[in-house]
């Protein structure tokens, strides 16, 4: 069965499998490839891969930071603290907030607020707010309740019970979702520019229109490094942690 | 009474908590401004009428027979986009794993020739992998689309290439994470390194192998709508050409089609997990 399905594959796609492995095609592969060495390392170029890697950091940081925000906000009724009703229609927003890809959503944002990084950064606050909002429901949800109760039983207001009963119970779990929504953020922050919103993704794109290839190798240089920097701090920071 | 038995009416925590977000804004005020964060563009009149026109489109739903084949047609292809490549992947990740996994290596049973050599050459085929995997496949989707043309074809190499790289370095970890005895012993006692792996190192490893490649599949078959908004054919592609027409209730329709298609793979690789448990 999975054979046929394979086999299925590749006869509905027509794709020539000969074709794409000839000899011809391969010298036509690695005459493009050679086309993108040697990488374009003029200072002029190696500030602008700069700036287009601050502002994947910086798309990433205040979409997560947005998505934190609106996360807790909506978390809040998602909890099922404001009644059966709230938490049911703020779950669905959530849900639907979720299930739609990043790029989907940034595809949308360049038609709201136009080209440019604001647009990257809304995409990734709109899917992130539904990823960590449905996080902190269920936090809240599992959180003890025994601390609030005994404030508002001491006669405590419920905001003051709220922030002073539960949010010890549960700050440090948010912090450490949202932590780590922001290292699959910068991931992709650095992608979400193909579409237009900004950051390295949108440089690549640019420069492999224009056929730029030595730039664009720059930029594909400055992204596998930005990705490996988050990952060895990420990894290091575990570990720190974990001790 | 001494002063310190009134209790403080103000939490004496304040300041330090205070004083830390106080902190986090201005390392992140530079941010709001590299982003040109402006939410006032979002009630920018111009963009409100283009956005208010497109989302007014969204329904009613597209419906028409002409248009309901295509999605069925792109779909379709969406899931062979991810069966070729994840085919392709298979192609790239055996024979690589096999190289890199330690276990499988003659030279490391005694001292004799060939046991630096073997190190040697496990680390270019390390780097190889890591190159693969660490260039995310929409790029790839980029570069193949330019290198053999718009469409699905594009797509399977993205696939083929990345998740190829990641196989590779999850099955030489599942390799080496099972019991590795039998492999060694059948080493030891002379047999060539293929019968090893068949008889001693498989059996071992293949049910966590086929369940993490259906798992694969499945964000194959994500992977694959996504790419299709930089060409690569299937589902992605024609929204994203529904999208530039600013025809909402096709964009609409092909989401739902895009989730429920998530659903599926979903449910399909759950389903297949358990029959392999």
């Amino acid at each position: 069965m999975l054979l046929a399905a394979v086999v299925g594959s590749f006869a509905f796609l027509a794709l020539d499998v000969g074709q794409l492995f000839s000899a011809e095609s391969a010298v036509q592969m690695w005459k493009y490839c050679g086309q993108f060495f040697p990488p374009d390392l003029s200072h002029a170029y190696l500030v602008q891969a700069w700036r287009g890697t601050l502002e994947t950091i910086a798309i990433s940081a205040i979409g997560t930071l947005l998505a934190a925000v609106c996360g807790m906000l909506l978390a809040l009724p998602g909890s099922g603290r404001c009644g059966l009703a709230a938490r049911w229609v703020a779950r669905l927003v959530l849900n639907f907030l979720r299930a739609i890809p990043e790029l989907v959503w940034a595809a949308l944002m360049v038609f709201a607020v136009g080209l440019g990084p604001f647009a990257g950064t809304l995409a990734l606050a709109l899917h992130t707010t539904g990823v960590i909002g449905r996080l902190f429901a269920e936090t809240l949800e599992n959180a003890p309740p025994e601390s609030a109760r005994a404030l508002e039983l001491a006669g405590a207001p419920a905001v003051t019970a709220f922030l002073y009963g539960t949010m010890p119970n549960v700050v440090a779990q948010f912090v450490a979702y949202t932590l780590y929504r922001w290292e699959i953020n910068i991931r992709m922050a650095a992608i979400l520019g193909v579409v237009g919103a900004g950051g390295l993704g949108q440089m690549l794109y640019m420069s492999l229109s224009l056929f730029q290839q030595p730039q664009a190798m720059t930029i594909i240089m400055a992204m596998l490094v930005l990705v490996a920097i988050v990952d060895g701090a990420s990894a290091g920071l575990r570990r720190w942690m974990e001790k | 009474m001494t002063p310190q038995a009134t209790p403080p009416a103000r939490d004496p925590a304040a300041l330090p908590r205070f004083a830390l977000t106080a902190v986090i804004v201005l390392l992140l005020w530079p941010g709001f401004k590299l982003v040109e964060f402006d939410p006032g563009m979002l009630f920018d009149p111009r963009n409100r009428e283009t956005m208010g026109k497109f989302l007014g489109t969204f329904f009613p739903l597209a419906l028409s027979a002409d248009f309901l084949r295509l999605v069925v047609k792109s779909t379709l292809e969406t899931l062979t986009i991810a069966t070729a490549g994840m085919t392709v992947a298979l192609v790239i990740a055996a024979p690589l794993s096999l190289l890199v996994t330690r276990s499988l290596s003659v030279s490391r049973i005694g001292p004799g020739a060939g046991r630096w050599t073997g190190r040697v050459l496990r680390v270019p085929v390390r780097l190889v992998l890591m190159l693969l995997r660490s260039v995310p496949e929409i790029v790839w989707a980029l570069l193949f689309v330019r290198a053999v043309g718009l469409g699905p074809a594009a797509g399977v190499l993205a696939i083929g290439i990345t998740y190829g790289g990641m196989l590779g370095k999850v099955y030489a970890e599942i390799f080496e994470s099972g019991d590795t005895r039998p492999t060694v012993a059948l080493l030891e006692s002379g047999s060539g390194r293929i019968a090893a792996f068949v008889y001693g190192m498989l059996p071992v490893a293949l049910p966590e192998l086929v369940s993490y490649t259906v798992y694969r599949w499945e964000c194959a078959v994500r992977a694959s709508v996504i790419m299709g908004f930089v060409g690569a054919g299937g589902l992605g592609m024609q929204i994203e050409l529904s999208m530039r027409m600013l025809s909402g209730g096709e964009v609409s329709t092909m989401l739902i089609i895009f989730l429920l298609l998530v659903m599926l793979a979903d449910g399909i690789s759950v389903g297949l997990r358990k029959v392999i448990d």
